[in-house]
């Protein structure tokens, strides 16, 4: 007997279709034109909101009165030009492989980027697993296989498993460059900077790991409303009206509307992870310069697999490229349009800046949903 | 790319699991979470499960959403 395929489909989209009910979606929208009445300012952090935002239409959908900001929260945009032409100067020592997430390979680097040095003939791969790479240094023990560590809570995780799986097979070829970074210092710099933000849509994925306590600062130091969300946009509507409830009452505080995904003390075998084999470090973000404790670097203990310290290869400082606006892009203070060479001299097919490189990249994700 | 997809639990081998998203299959590891059976839904990142799915906080975040939606049809 076949079933219809629909059907399958419905099951098999579980916890996504539900979210994307246009009904519920008008009715959210409904809702915040009726209660918000001041002027409202928040800040999507992640990449993953902004894009959900503009895929789904959703800013059309606010009353006038609340704006959204797009934040810092794109792991590949925020990377330094000093760790890419780390990572490129990396690929052409011979004998090493380079794995790497997809979208870093294009982003441009002071001089090339690492599609360049693929294109010339350096072994540079992209992997979808972090697991991948200690397979192949276990598989090629005459190669040194550095990974690219880029990626905020969620996914610094899978990058320290990589480590204590590799610890524990003995390999001495499997090496991490490790751009990890944390999310609560630099939502606290920019509000510390003066960026007039009045609450955060929170990242959910990021709250999923670390739990919501990183926040309470935000509340209770600045006084802003903190929401952690989903990625549907039912989700970030329902976020969206919780914050303005909050506002609207003068009573900012940390809340979970990504309920189904997100408990409280956050997911503690990753935690714990993360804290047996990285420590903060203070970490440059591309536009936003250095940040205190922003970044997470490989504890004495797993120092083998550190490969700053195994290659030790210091490449000079650069500056970002010319006329890119990313860095104010990133910190909500300027928008895609705000800068002159986009849509012109820069578009994703030829990216400047590492902004319209990530598929969650503000200036591309502008690019695709521009009217 | 802190983007992580609702999947389904099919078999859990050790630490890894087979899941289905949308009928693609895909291997999730599970050295960041514990206690995973098949029929749950995990939240799949780059190839590691992160966090299950609550069936029961998802029931209660729609039922509140749906009461929103009520009240503004009157
Ligand atoms: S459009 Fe291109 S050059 Fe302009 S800020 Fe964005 S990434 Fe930089």
């Amino acid at each position: 007997m076949k079933l219809p395929i629909t059907v399958i489909n419905r099951s098999a989209v579980q916890y996504i279709d539900e979210y994307r009910k246009k009904d519920l979606i008008l009715a959210l929208s409904a809702e915040l034109k009726k209660i918000s009445s001041k002027e409202i300012t928040l800040m999507e952090v992640c990449g993953g909101h902004t894009m959900a935002i503009h895929r789904f239409g959703l800013l059309s959908l606010l009353p006038a009165n609340i704006r959204l900001l797009s934040g810092p929260g794109c792991p590949v945009c925020v990377s330094s030009q000093h760790f890419l032409d780390t990572a490129i100067a990396y690929s052409k020592i011979p004998g090493t492989i380079i794995t790497t997430y997809g979208d870093l390979i294009r982003v441009p680097g002071s001089n090339g980027s690492l599609e360049k040095e693929k294109a010339n003939g350096h072994d540079i791969r992209i992997i979808y697993s972090t697991l991948e790479a200690v397979d192949l240094a276990r598989e090629n023990p005459d190669k040194k296989i550095v990974f690219l560590g880029i990626g905020f809570e969620t996914t610094a995780p899978a990058t320290a498993a990589s480590i204590v799986e590799a610890a524990k097979a003995g390999l001495n070829n499997f090496f991490v460059l490790s751009a990890h970074k944390v999310m609560p210092p630099v939502m606290k710099a920019l509000v510390e900077e003066g960026v007039k933000i009045d609450g955060f849509i929170a990242p959910g994925h990021v709250s999923a790991i670390t739990g919501t306590e990183i926040y309470n600062d935000l509340a209770m130091k600045y006084g802003l409303g903190v929401v952690v969300a989903g990625f549907e946009p039912v989700d970030l509507m329902q976020a969206i009206l919780m914050l303005v409830r909050q506002f609207e009452s003068g009573r900012p505080a940390v809340e979970v509307q990504y309920q189904r995904v997100v408990q409280g003390g956050g997911n503690k075998i990753a935690r714990e992870l993360l804290s047996r084999v990285f420590e903060p470090k203070d970490d440059r973000w591309r536009g936003l310069g250095m940040i205190p404790l922003s970044g997470l670097k490989i504890r004495d203990e797993f120092a083998e697999f550190d490969a700053e310290r195994h290659f030790n290869i210091h490449v000079p400082e650069s500056s970002e490229p010319k006329g890119c606006i990313c860095g104010s892009i990133l910190r909500g203070l300027k928008t895609p349009a705000d800068c002159g060479l986009f849509a012109s001299r820069c578009t994703p097919a030829d990216p400047v800046g590492a902004c319209m490189v990530s598929g969650e990249g503000t200036c591309a994700t502008y690019y695709k949903y521009r009217s | 790319m802190c983007l992580a997809i609702p999947a389904k639990v099919i078999t859990v081998d050790g630490a890894s699991a087979l899941v289905t998203i949308e009928d693609v299959e895909y291997r999730a590891s599970l050295l960041l979470l514990d206690d995973v059976h098949p029929g749950d839904f995990v939240m799949l990142h780059a190839g590691f499960a992160i966090e299950k799915v609550d069936a029961d906080e998802a029931a209660e975040t729609l039922r509140l959403l749906n009461e929103i939606a009520d009240n503004s049809h009157q």
